[in-house]
Formats: structure tokens, C-alpha cells, sequence
């Protein structure tokens, strides 16, 4: 048994907001100058350099890279031998308040979706737990933009539309979004579980690094045939035409009913943020 | 082409731009998002004045990042400017002549661009570091209760913009993607 205590928790979630904000992970800094390296439309290309010229001086300046610094989701795998002495989840709200207030981070939340008054310190995080063996704590903070989720979608298909349904329902809904999701995007996929697993599924999805591959041959042969095909849409960085309309797409799965096909994409920008740190 | 553009802009000037071409835009212009137009549709309909004169105006869609210390202001890209399509007709039938976000607009909204001969101007999305480096002056004019999304009136200097639908109704959302399309089949 571990004992973590409720400071260490928002000591590393402030820092992850703030981290997450200003440098994104390596493998979509290292799509972003593939991309630019081998996009060959002219205007694409220019696009994608500046884009970088971007990620480059929100380091050097230590600003965030987009103004819309999200909605925090903060996803805890939370050892079942760590014993966490204080509020667990309140350690998380005051992290992301910290983290947002001293990073200059932008307070994009309101505290009732219809009444629509400003929290002022971004809280409340949208915060998953999921339980694994051990006695660590691994946090990751992924700051989601709405220009893209609002560009996401779900869908209950019968299971008699099989693959073929669930490639049309993704490539409709990134072929829909066009240019307001701020391409190049990432697309997160979730297929089975249910009405509410499968957009979490969609979430999770974006988690895992767009250079690797689903481990089972059947769905990485699937991921690389989609993203192909949304490169071929032609919407390109921006919406401006090109190549690059989609940087990398990953698929996760469950179980589902005998009598459904749920599906859910969930739609992330060029700057798809996520930090992790683990105590 | 590219063009460089100082506030007051005539509408002259705005007929010469072609979806494409690309813009330094200098000058005055003024923030509004999603909860600032719904507040300027509720001053309209009482009859009341607006916190900016709209003849002319320059709206920019965006909620910037707090500045910190030393700083005009933070990280300031564009939101998605297809939220804004229920309000901006009737802004553009009251004079307001330039839009700048990302994204593309309604049939409503390219209408009311051909009928005022205005432009819809797009900023580089997801670039809010760079795009912030061209204010130079930050105020805020009213409604500080929204926080980042005040309306506030800003000097830029050599903004960099795409014109995105041109006075003539022309969109690149729909030419660029087209003709890069096109490319392909000629090999």
C-alpha cells in the first residue's frame, strides 16, 4: 500500500494543464513536419509550415499553442494499492484551477450548459478513473478543444451494416466537419459497448500515440484504410485544399449486443494536446 | 495576390480581393464571439446603441488567452465562425464589412456578403501564438463579465488572413479543395 497525498496530485495536474497547453506530444509534433514535408500542394504545404512556425514559438514564448486551451479531461489510472489520503477528486478541480490561473491559461467553462455563466478557473475537468494493479498513479491531462468536438458525432447502426456502415458513418462525419474542426485532425474511433461506452471509447482513443497501431491486425489494417481514405477528401489543412486533411486515426473497441453496432468519432485538431505524469 | 490592408477598408477596396488571395490586414478591429453577438442582437432589437460603430467594422471571432505580464494579450486564433451565421446577416445589412474566423459559413451568410459586398477573411486556425504577435494594443470595450469572450478592440499590424469568401460569394473552403482535387486526375 502507497500512500499519495491530495497535494501531490494537484501539484502534478497543474503542471500537466500548463505543459499540455504549450508543447504537444511528440509523435503529432512529428506528424505535423511529415506532413509539411511531404504534402505536395503548394498552399497545404505553406500551411503546415506556419503551423509548425506555431508550435515552435509557443515553446520559445511559453504561450499556449491555441487560445482555446479546453476542457480539461483529466483520465487517472489509479493503482488499486495506492491509498490516496485527502479528496482525490477535489485535488484534481484545484489542479486544473491552478494550473489554468498561473499558465494564463483561457477559462473556457460554464458552470450550466443552458444558463451559460462563466466558472472562471475552468473547473469543472470532465475527470475518468479507470482502476489497474499496482501502486502508482498515472494522470494525463488532455485540454479538448470545441471548434472539434462540436464536429464529432455517434451513431447506432444495426449490426447488418457491418464494416462497410461504420467506415461510411466516419468518413461522412470528418467529410461534414470540412474545415472547422481545424484540420489536420486527429480522429478517435470507438465501435460496441453501448449508447455511453462508445463515445468514452471515441475519447480514449485519442489518448494513444497516432504512430502506434491498434495491437489486433484486424482493426490496424482498418485504421490505415480510413485515414487513407480521408486523405483522399481533399479538404487539407485549414479546409483550403490538400492532402493532409487527417494526421493519424485510432480505433478502440468493446464488446457490444447481439442487436447493435454502436459507433462514435470523436474529432480532435492539429493541436491535440495530452500530458502525462505519474506519482 | 496579396494585399495590404489598413482600416477604415472602402468597400472598393473589399471588391478587388479574390477567395485565395491573402490579406495584411492593419488597423482597428473588434472581438466578438458567440455570447458577445447574442448580446449585440438583444442591444439591436431594444433599439439601443452598439459598443462599436458597425459601418465599416471588422469583427473578429476569438477569445483570446489572459496576457501575462508584459503582454498586449495572449494566444488570439480564431474560433469557428459557423456559430456566428445566425447573427452575422443582419450585421452585415447594418454595415459591418469584414469577418475574420475559420471555418465555412451558410448559404444565409454568403448571401448577405453578396448583397453588402463584404468579405469573410480566415485566420489561421489552431495558430493562436502566432496570430496574437500581430496586436499591439488591447481594450476592453464591454461586457468584461464574459471573460474571454468581452468584446475588446484591438490594433493589429500586419495580421496575415486568407480571403475566404470574396464579395462575389466565391468560397476556398469550396475552390481550394476542389482544385487540388482536380490536380490528381490530371496525373
Amino acid at each position: 500500500m502507497k500512500t499519495i497525498h491530495a497535494d501531490q496530485i494537484r501539484d502534478l495536474v497543474a503542471e500537466l494543464c500548463i505543459r499540455a497547453n504549450r508543447e504537444l506530444p511528440e509523435d503529432i509534433v512529428r506528424a505535423m513536419t511529415g506532413a509539411a514535408g511531404s504534402e505536395p500542394w503548394p498552399l497545404a504545404k505553406e500551411t503546415l509550415s506556419v503551423l509548425c512556425a506555431n508550435l515552435d514559438a509557443a515553446r520559445e514564448k511559453a504561450l499556449p499553442i491555441c487560445q482555446d486551451t479546453g476542457l480539461a479531461c483529466v483520465f487517472a489510472e489509479l493503482g488499486q494499492d495506492v491509498h490516496v489520503e485527502g479528496n482525490f477528486q477535489e485535488a484534481i478541480q484545484e489542479g486544473v484551477r491552478r494550473g489554468y490561473r498561473e499558465g494564463y491559461l483561457r477559462k473556457s467553462v460554464v458552470g450550466d450548459p443552458l444558463r451559460r455563466v462563466n466558472t472562471e478557473d475552468n473547473t469543472p475537468a470532465a475527470i475518468t478513473v479507470e482502476f489497474v494493479p499496482g501502486d502508482a498513479l498515472k494522470l494525463t491531462v488532455v485540454p479538448k478543444g470545441f471548434g472539434s468536438e462540436n464536429m464529432s458525432r455517434l451513431a447506432m447502426l444495426k449490426p447488418a451494416d457491418g464494416v462497410e456502415g461504420v467506415k461510411k458513418f466516419i468518413i461522412d462525419t470528418v467529410a461534414a466537419a470540412g474545415a472547422n474542426p481545424c484540420p489536420p485532425i486527429v480522429v478517435g474511433v470507438g465501435i460496441g459497448g453501448t449508447f455511453d461506452k462508445v463515445a468514452a471509447l471515441a475519447k480514449h482513443a485519442l489518448l494513444r500515440p497516432i504512430d502506434q497501431t491498434n495491437p489486433d491486425p484486424y482493426y490496424a489494417a482498418l485504421e490505415a484504410e480510413l485515414l487513407e481514405e480521408i486523405n483522399r477528401l481533399g479538404i487539407g489543412p485549414q479546409g483550403f485544399g490538400g492532402r493532409t486533411t487527417a494526421l493519424g486515426l485510432c480505433i478502440e473497441t468493446m464488446p457490444t449486443h447481439v442487436a447493435g453496432l454502436p459507433v462514435a468519432v470523436n474529432i480532435s485538431c492539429h493541436v491535440t494536446r495530452r500530458a502525462s505524469g505519474e506519482l | 495576390m496579396e494585399y495590404r490592408l489598413q482600416t477604415p477598408i472602402t468597400k472598393e477596396q473589399l471588391s478587388l480581393l479574390r477567395a485565395g488571395d491573402r490579406v495584411l490586414l492593419s488597423g482597428t478591429v473588434y472581438t466578438a464571439r458567440d455570447a458577445a453577438h447574442k448580446r449585440l442582437m438583444e442591444l439591436l432589437d431594444a433599439g439601443q446603441p452598439l459598443p462599436f460603430p458597425l459601418e465599416g467594422s471588422v469583427i473578429y471571432y476569438v477569445g483570446p488567452t489572459p496576457e501575462q505580464p508584459g503582454q498586449v494579450i495572449g494566444s488570439a486564433g480564431p474560433t469557428t465562425s459557423g456559430r456566428m451565421d445566425a447573427f452575422s446577416p443582419r450585421l452585415l445589412d447594418l454595415g459591418q464589412s469584414v469577418m475574420i474566423g475559420k471555418g465555412g459559413r451558410s448559404a444565409a451568410v454568403v448571401d448577405a456578403i453578396r448583397r453588402n459586398g463584404a468579405v469573410y477573411l480566415a485566420a489561421m486556425g489552431g495558430a493562436g501564438a502566432l496570430m496574437g504577435a500581430c496586436v499591439e494594443a488591447l481594450e476592453v470595450l464591454c461586457w468584461e463579465d464574459l471573460g474571454c469572450e468581452a468584446v475588446r478592440r484591438l490594433q493589429v499590424r500586419d495580421m496575415p488572413l486568407t480571403v475566404a469568401i470574396d464579395s462575389t460569394g466565391e468560397s476556398i473552403y469550396d475552390s481550394g479543395p476542389a482544385a487540388y482535387l482536380n490536380s490528381l486526375k490530371d496525373k
